[in-house]
């Protein structure tokens, strides 16, 4: 498998690191602490390749904690993180459909 | 339903214990992810957009109320109360805990699945026909052949790191109800002209980026032979299959390029250094086998009996009773479609509810035995006649009776971009406004039979190529745009449909497939001229007139 550092890296804008975490498959977001929040607001945004590469660097060396660790596009406006793409709103809020109703 | 044996049982076990061990070794850090993700998807388990996967086996789609319970089971403990039945007769899970799998897997293990061969490049579950066993004037029961390559395939040390996936599918009835001409290979039982059963093969068929048509190549092939020449396919596979390029692995890409007639020959060629080898199947492994199925006690029932001449006065019964229920071999009997495609909801998904009620009612109705087909319904296949009124009451009740099989709300749909990580665009959300605008049955069943198939991306999972309409989801700049093809099918006349134009973006694909539908029922030759028949005859050209003018 090709590592993600071993692709080229190329942002045209504001981005963050994503991945899936271990143990139950829930959507992370890699933070300025070198950790993750399952908030999209408490991700590190970085705005050049350089700094991305380093970002995802740190995320892809946490094997036991995170999985499938890539750069995703955000948007930030008025300082409030964004998903960039419908893939990762979709990742952050949610299914966009209702589901069978299941009893609680 | 078939036994299974104690080997059956060690072999499942084992495998749980195997993988739970892995499981644990990969949360403790002992394996990476890279050493980790060939053992997790062996055993069924997908990493999605918001969770893991997990893809369970349903072999030829039959299942037994305890299994059906069992499902329910997990759906309830380790997910969010539900599962989605797909296109191969599996059941899917989208929020699964890798940490909570190990238990999930023992517990369906308890009844005999597991998820083996959901996923690497190994032979798939094999499918068939829902109505195996039961349907009239079929053949023979193509279960038999189905467990017998199952068991064949299952683990086989030279087949389980193929160029690519590998997928079987049989049928033993004119009508063609499991696709066999979209698989890798595709087996239609006969008999010859001495009364012997045997085999058609086909074999190149499949979907996805590069959809072919599975070409024949053996019109005949005693079932003493099945397995060599099944295995002998497989070997000139495994040789020549690409490698090198995912997008050309499989084997319908290297009948492509060999040409049927030298693919054919090079499978001749090994077939006859092997066929009577130890695959070549004795008469009393495959009676063995045979005796494992049991099958109904049916009694001597009216085929049309009171109950249901009374029922039939309620217009909500008769409508479901037209659409749903379909006959059986044995007089007095019936199968009857359960829909998963209730208006405004996900194709194929069921409640853990749904699943214990409908285990439930199959124990009481069909003899403990409940079908999945690979247009993502259920099936009960031995409902007595004067039980339907019940029954029916009773699916009403929990929202499986929606009277719209093979009509245009029975779409097939792939999880698309809300759960997929591969997807470019959703599948569902599109699927959930076609069943409102066509919500209305009678306008339905005035339209007729109409399959529309939609995939979120080019894998095909939806099987958008061989809908009556078929719907693909591409993005373009950041957003969702869909290609419509018509004219597809999937059944014993399958074709690929047709690209009617440029992609439309999402806002629009509803109001695009009511211009088709507008479209055929103007130009349609007469009532019951079906769509698909009707676009054959016609062309895509007024479609497309009709689709585009105004866009």
């Amino acid at each position: 498998m090709t590592s993600p550092l071993q692709q080229k890296i190329k942002i045209s804008g504001p981005s963050i690191v994503t991945a899936n975490r271990t143990g139950d498959g829930v959507v992370i977001y890699r933070t300025g602490e070198k950790s993750w929040s399952a908030r999209i607001a408490d991700a590190s945004v970085v705005r050049n390749a350089d700094e991305a590469r380093a970002l995802l660097s740190e995320a892809v060396a946490d094997d036991v904690g995170a999985i499938g660790a890539y750069i995703a596009p955000v948007d930030v406006i008025e300082g409030k993180i964004e998903p960039g793409n419908l893939r990762e709103h979709i990742r952050s809020e949610g299914l966009t459909i209702p589901l069978l109703p299941v009893p609680a | 339903m078939y036994a299974y044996d104690e080997i059956d049982r060690t072999l499942v076990n084992e495998r749980v214990s195997e993988f739970r061990d892995q499981v644990q070794r990969r949360l403790s850090g002992e394996l990476t992810e890279d050493e980790f993700k060939s053992l997790r998807l062996m055993n069924g388990v997908y990493l999605q957009l918001h969770a893991y996967m997990l893809r369970i086996a349903i072999p030829y789609g039959t299942l037994s109320s305890p299994q059906m319970r069992k499902l329910a089971h997990v759906a309830r403990r380790y997910d969010r109360g539900y599962g989605h039945f797909t296109t191969r007769q599996n059941i899917q899970y989208n929020w699964i805990k890798l940490s909570e799998l190990p238990d999930a897997l023992e517990d369906l293990a308890s009844v005999g699945i597991h998820g083996m061969q959901t996923s690497g490049n190994c032979i798939r579950n094999i499918t068939t026909d829902q109505w195996a066993g039961v349907a009239p004037g079929e053949i023979e029961d193509p279960r038999i052949w189905a467990e017998i390559l199952r068991q064949y395939s299952t683990m086989h040390p030279e087949f389980s790191f193929l160029p690519r996936k590998f997928k079987i599918a049989i049928t033993a009835s004119e009508n063609d109800r499991a696709a066999i001409k979209v698989h890798d290979i595709g087996l239609r039982i006969k008999k010859n002209e001495q009364g012997e059963t045997g085999f058609e093969v086909l074999v190149g068929g499949g979907l996805g980026r590069t959809p072919f048509i599975g070409k024949t190549i053996k019109e005949f092939i005693s079932h003493r032979d099945i397995l060599s020449y099944v295995e002998a396919i497989l070997r000139v596979y495994n040789q020549y299959g690409r490698r090198d390029n995912i997008y050309k692995a499989r084997i319908k890409i290297l009948v492509h390029e060999l040409g049927i007639e030298k693919f054919a020959q090079e499978v001749e060629e090994e077939w006859l250094q092997m066929r009577d080898g130890v695959l070549a199947l004795d008469d009393v492994v495959v009676e063995d086998i045979r005796s494992r199925f049991s099958y109904p006690n049916y009694q001597k029932l009216s085929d049309n009996p009171d109950e249901l001449k009374a029922a039939a006065a309620d217009p909500r019964f008769a409508m479901w009773l037209g659409n749903s229920v379909a006959p059986h071999r044995v007089p007095g009997y019936s199968i009857v479609t359960l829909s998963l495609k209730p208006v405004g909801m996900p194709p194929g998904d069921a409640t853990a509810d749904q699943m214990d009620a409908i285990a439930d009612l199959a124990e009481k109705y069909s003899f403990g035995e409940i079908r999945v087909g690979h247009e993502q319904n259920l099936a009960l296949p031995n409902v007595a006649k004067r039980d339907l009124p019940a029954l029916w009451r009773a699916l009403d009740k929990i929202g499986v009776a929606t009277p719209n099989v093979n009509l245009i709300t029975d779409i097939i749909a792939c999880p698309g971009l809300d759960y997929c990580s591969l997807a470019n665009a959703r599948s569902i959300p599109i699927a959930q406004e076609l069943t409102k605008r066509f919500a209305n049955p009678d306008l339905a069943k005035l339209i007729g039979k109409l399959h529309i198939n939609i995939s979120g991306c080019i894998n095909a999972c939806g099987h958008h190529h061989v809908g009556h309409i078929g719907i693909l989801g591409v993005e373009k700049n950041n957003e969702e745009f869909y290609q419509i093809t018509i004219g597809g099918r999937a059944d014993e006349q399958a074709e690929v449909g047709t690209l009617i134009g440029p992609a439309v973006p999402y806002a629009e694909v509803a109001d695009v497939i009511e211009d088709i539908v507008e479209a055929y029922l103007a130009l349609r030759a007469r009532p019951d001229e079906v769509f698909v028949e009707a676009v054959k005859r016609l062309g895509v050209t007024p479609f497309k007139e009709r689709v585009y003018a105004t866009r």
